[in-house]
């Protein structure tokens, strides 16, 4: 995990610098601010790769292991979901009401409210895991 | 390199006036020495000199930079080729397992950093003068862009107006052998300056002036048009440019009282001399 | 070579448990819920296929009305929209699409062996947001006013209110919104998957390249894709709240807008094409039978490549007038060593192989030889002088179609390599050579005329140009070209509809690949292994079908002194 944190804050750190040099020398706002903007999201999960990698330690897969030191249980993968497809078709009635007028809107916001309910509520129950 | 260009150009640049400068030859000579040594003359690659002091440095940066790329590309493109051929699958042995190589991975990380680094170097050679202005321009032209047609308007004599849409085809006169600075903006949307022949092109934008200075070289005549996509008719929004000699120039600006009257004078002053479509298709053929 | 895997003695990482395939509801309701990132890579892979084909259609559209000068196969109105649609569908519906949502979903969690996206469900959302926004932009054209027609750039101020009034311009601006979201959901899942989900022993330096490829993409995503999602969104304000913030006579600035959209687009071409370098970086040396060439060197070019990325926008902006022209061209100028180096890479992996000319390999030196155009023209382009009269001309226009096309050929080069792993059929060879030649003569004989007819001044986006007829004969040729290119898509959509039904004779391992996808089933099972090798190397497969192998060589050094050069037979 070490090295993962390194390469998101090292990218960061380089483009912060980029944004800076450049800022100083062309005095152009819109990019410097892109720049340190840009250089913080990658500072930013690297830090927290950093603190994470910190707590759990070194992980079978950052050092030469066997695959036996990591069996067993990964996680839970859903089986199958329907929500995905739901929050799509929510999203897109909304791009829509963007365009087409605010009556797309009435399908898509509670479509969207309730396939994320229905998405969060499924997670809690450990999702339509079907043992995985 | 005198003589690469074939007749039909030769109204745009007598064979006199083609050789470039020391300096410059000295660094061309050095980029391209292997060409020159060969005793062969160096092609324009599809460009001409252009006839503004700056396209011809462009030229020459150009002739650099195709070469070196020629070499470099050609090199990698035959590596290649003779990689896939020469080492075709001739058995079912397991070939050697090469996976690092200290010194081959050095010389490739650090013989194109020294390539790009001459030209970037060149480039900037070129850049700086090409971009910069000079205060106190002789001749001045305010080039305002819209959909879809041009206006030019001189401020020697705010009488002079030259306005034209889609097909009208303006013209644009600029003196000769006298640096001009255009101010360059437009109207509506972002439109594009494009001469070919000066090897030069500036967005035209709303909010924003450009200013850049031209200094002619030879009197004739180029037919041109907007290059940045700017709506329906933007294929149509053409424009021509007639340079004439700088006495001439003064001379019609400041006895015309309208832009009409301006573009006849500088019309029966000087005929037009060159016209597009005959030199750029002479220009690129290379009978070195 | 074996054909039926022996299952090694650890048990398999991932908790399978002998399902071979998805359960749940069969049809129709199967697809809409599946969360299998390999069902999900297959959807991914036919759409953007489908909008390839879509957009090369117009392609020939535009090509059959640029053979004569004063064209009049459509309007110019239709033109406009053509060409916009073109470019919008290959770069935003196609390239980034098919490579990280298609060939990467399947096989990114595959190659680290891991037994799913760490986000199932977000990945199938991705999708979803994929397909409604490829729909909602190709809607534009049965709106009254046509679909979007500003060029793919959108430059303000043209794509404003009064400029482009039309629903077209707004479901333009949705449909990105749509897949600027999903681009940012696979980018999150590559990045988590990549970073939580390798099987043991499977170190950041053991990852397949295409892997690592797809992890600097991915996080070139997240970078890049927030800023073009708020470039929009202030885009529709300008349209429809009144706000002026690309209006110029409302004090706000339309080169913010060239500002916010190439620092978004320039990332995005990196975007486009790391995944494609990933592929033919898998495909040289699996069929060259020797190890990739400068791993390392490779991995930090491309992670350079990333970091640079988001320095160089302004390149697109040299005649703005507006930009600091010395820094842009020196970091751009930076940027093409390390990607000059992976040609290097790849010449070498050949070098003193057994160069087998499969159909993949094929295209993956196809890829090599059109990229080599468009990178070299690519350095010219970057310096500014030489920029100034080569901008918005066909010279341009040249230069990234040999770079796109160097990509649509690495695509077919993914799609034969990877083609058996994911339906255990092979794709025909026969047509694929014959697809090869197509498509790379064509390429090259649409760029070709195209840098020359922009040298001579055509300006790009030109419905006709009566202005100058002498440039009709370069443009029949470029047509020529096309029309090549549009003839071997046929080849390959008549290739894939013969091969739809043959036998799955592909076994697990037809090419003798390096990376774990190999080591399964094909296509592999839910939740993708039954069993997997111990992972002591870049090329876990390898090792454990060649155990006496020679050992990997530095060839400057005692080989038994470096670090990651293990003898296969060490398990």
């Amino acid at each position: 995990m070490k090295f993962e944190a390194r390469l998101l804050i090292w990218l960061g750190v380089f483009i912060g610098i980029m944004g800076i040099v450049y800022g100083v020398w062309s005095k152009e706002w819109g990019g410097t601010a892109m720049l340190i903007g840009t250089g913080i999201l990658g500072i930013f999960p690297g830090l927290y790769y950093r603190w994470w990698s910190k707590r759990i330690g070194e992980r079978p897969e950052d050092r030469d292991a066997t695959m036996a030191e990591g069996a067993g249980r990964i996680d839970t993968f859903p089986g199958s979901s329907i929500w995905p497809f739901a929050l799509g078709m929510g999203c897109w009635a909304l791009v829509l009401a963007l365009v087409f007028g605010t009556w797309f809107a009435v399908i898509g916001l509670p479509l969207v409210i309730f396939a994320v309910s229905g998405a969060t509520a499924e997670s809690r129950r450990g999702g339509d895991a079907s043992g995985h | 390199m005198n003589d690469h260009a074939n007749t039909t150009d030769s109204a745009i640049a007598p064979a006199s006036t083609r050789r470039p400068s020391r300096k410059g030859l000295g660094w061309i000579a050095l980029a391209i020495a292997p060409i020159v040594l060969s005793g062969c003359q160096i092609p324009g690659f599809g460009i001409n000199e252009g006839v503004t002091e700056s396209s011809h440095k462009v030229y020459k940066l150009w002739q650099g930079f195709m070469v070196t790329g020629l070499i470099v590309g050609g090199f990698t493109f035959l590596l290649i080729v003779y990689a896939a051929i020469r080492y075709r699958r001739r058995n079912n042995e397991i070939p050697r397992q090469t996976q690092y190589n200290t010194l081959v991975e050095v010389l490739y990380t650090v013989i194109p950093t020294i390539i790009v680094a001459g030209l970037f170097y060149f480039t900037i050679v070129v850049e700086n003068p090409e971009v910069a202005v000079i205060k106190n321009p002789p001749a001045k032209v305010k080039v305002v862009a819209f959909q879809w047609g041009w206006r030019f308007s001189y401020p020697e004599n705010p009488k002079v107006n030259i306005v034209g849409q889609t097909t009208e085809n303006p013209e644009l006169i600029m003196p000769v052998g006298e640096t001009i600075q255009v101010d360059l903006s437009s109207l509506d949307v972002v439109h594009g300056f494009y001469i070919k022949e000066f090897s030069f092109s500036q967005y035209a934008q709303p909010g924003v002036v450009n200013k850049f200075d031209f200094k002619v070289d030879k009197v004739g005549e180029f037919q041109t048009q907007c290059t940045q996509m700017c709506g329906l008719y933007h294929s149509l929004m053409y424009f021509k440019v007639k340079t004439i000699p700088a006495s001439d120039y003064h001379q019609c600006l400041t006895s015309s009282n309208s832009g009409d009257e301006f573009v006849a004078c500088a019309n029966k002053t000087t005929p037009a001399l060159y016209h597009r479509n005959t030199a750029t298709q002479g220009a690129t053929v290379h009978h070195g | 070579m074996v054909d039926t895997l022996q299952p090694t003695t650890e048990h398999a990482h991932g908790d399978d448990h002998g399902h071979d395939e998805h359960h749940g509801a069969s049809g129709l309701l199967n697809w809409l819920t599946t969360t299998d990132h390999k069902i999900i890579g297959m959807n991914y892979t036919v759409t953007s296929v489908v909008m390839m084909l879509l957009g090369g259609a117009m392609a020939m559209l535009i090509r059959a009305q640029l053979t004569v000068p004063d064209g009049g196969l459509v309007s110019l109105a239709k033109y406009n929209e053509l060409f916009t649609m073109h470019g919008s569908i290959m770069i935003y519906l196609f390239a980034g699409p098919f490579a990280f949502g298609g060939l990467a979903n399947y096989m990114v969690p595959i190659q680290i062996g891991a037994p799913d996206m760490a986000f199932p469900r977000l990945n199938a959302l991705s999708y979803w947001l994929y397909l409604t926004g490829s729909v909602t932009m190709l809607l534009g054209f049965f709106t009254s006013g046509g679909a979007a027609n500003f060029g793919w750039v959108g430059y303000a101020p043209l794509s404003n209110a009064v400029n482009a009034p039309g629903a077209g311009a707004d479901l333009w601006i949705g449909a990105l919104i749509l897949t600027g979201f999903s681009a940012i959901f696979t980018g999150v899942n590559l990045v988590a998957t990549i970073f939580y989900l390798r099987a043991p022993g499977m170190t950041m330096f053991r990852m397949p390249i295409f892997t690592w490829n797809m992890l600097v993409t991915g996080i070139l995503i997240l970078l890049a894709f927030p800023v073009l999602t708020a470039g929009l969104v202030m885009l529709y304000c300008d349209r429809h709240f009144g706000t002026h913030i690309y209006d110029a006579n409302g004090g706000g600035s339309p080169v913010l807008w060239q500002h916010i959209f190439w620092f978004w687009g320039h990332p995005e071409v990196y975007i486009l094409a790391l995944p494609f370098f990933g592929m033919v970086t898998e495909i040289i040396p699996v069929f060259s039978k020797k190890p990739l060439f400068g791993y390392k060197g490779m991995v930090f070019a491309t992670i350079t490549i990333a970091a640079l990325s988001t320095g160089v926008w302004a390149h697109h902006m040299f005649t703005t007038g507006v930009v600091l022209l010395p820094f842009f061209s020196f970091m751009t100028y930076l940027i093409s060593i390390p990607t000059g180096m992976k040609f290097f890479n790849w010449i070498g992996s050949m070098w003193g192989g057994q160069v087998q000319y499969t159909s993949a390999m094929l295209f993956a030196i196809g890829f090599l030889l059109t990229f080599l155009i468009g990178g070299i023209t690519g350095i010219l382009l970057a310096s500014p002088p030489l920029d100034f009269f080569t901008h918005d001309t066909y010279f341009v226009v040249a230069h990234f179609h040999s770079v796109v096309i160097a990509l649509v050929i690495g695509a077919m080069a993914g799609i034969f390599y990877w083609y058996p792993k994911m339906t255990g059929r092979f794709l025909n060879e026969r047509l694929g050579k014959l697809q090869f030649w197509l498509l790379t003569l064509g390429g090259l004989l649409f760029v070709m005329p195209g840098y020359l007819v922009g040298l001579r001044g055509m300006p790009r986006r030109m419905a006709v140009y009566i202005i100058d007829p002498t440039w009709q004969n370069l443009n029949i040729w470029s047509s020529i070209g096309g029309f090549l290119m549009g003839i071997s898509m046929l080849v390959f959509a008549a290739n894939a509809l013969k091969t739809l039904k043959a036998p799955k004779t592909a076994g697990p391992n037809p090419w003798d690949g390096h990376t774990l996808e190999w080591f399964t089933t094909s296509p592999p099972p839910h939740h993708n292994f039954y069993s997997l090798p111990n992972i002591k190397s870049e090329r876990p497969t390898w090792d454990y079908f060649h155990p006496d192998a020679p050992a990997l060589t530095h060839d400057d050094h005692d080989p038994s002194h470096v670090p990651g050069a293990v003898k296969a037979d060490a398990q």
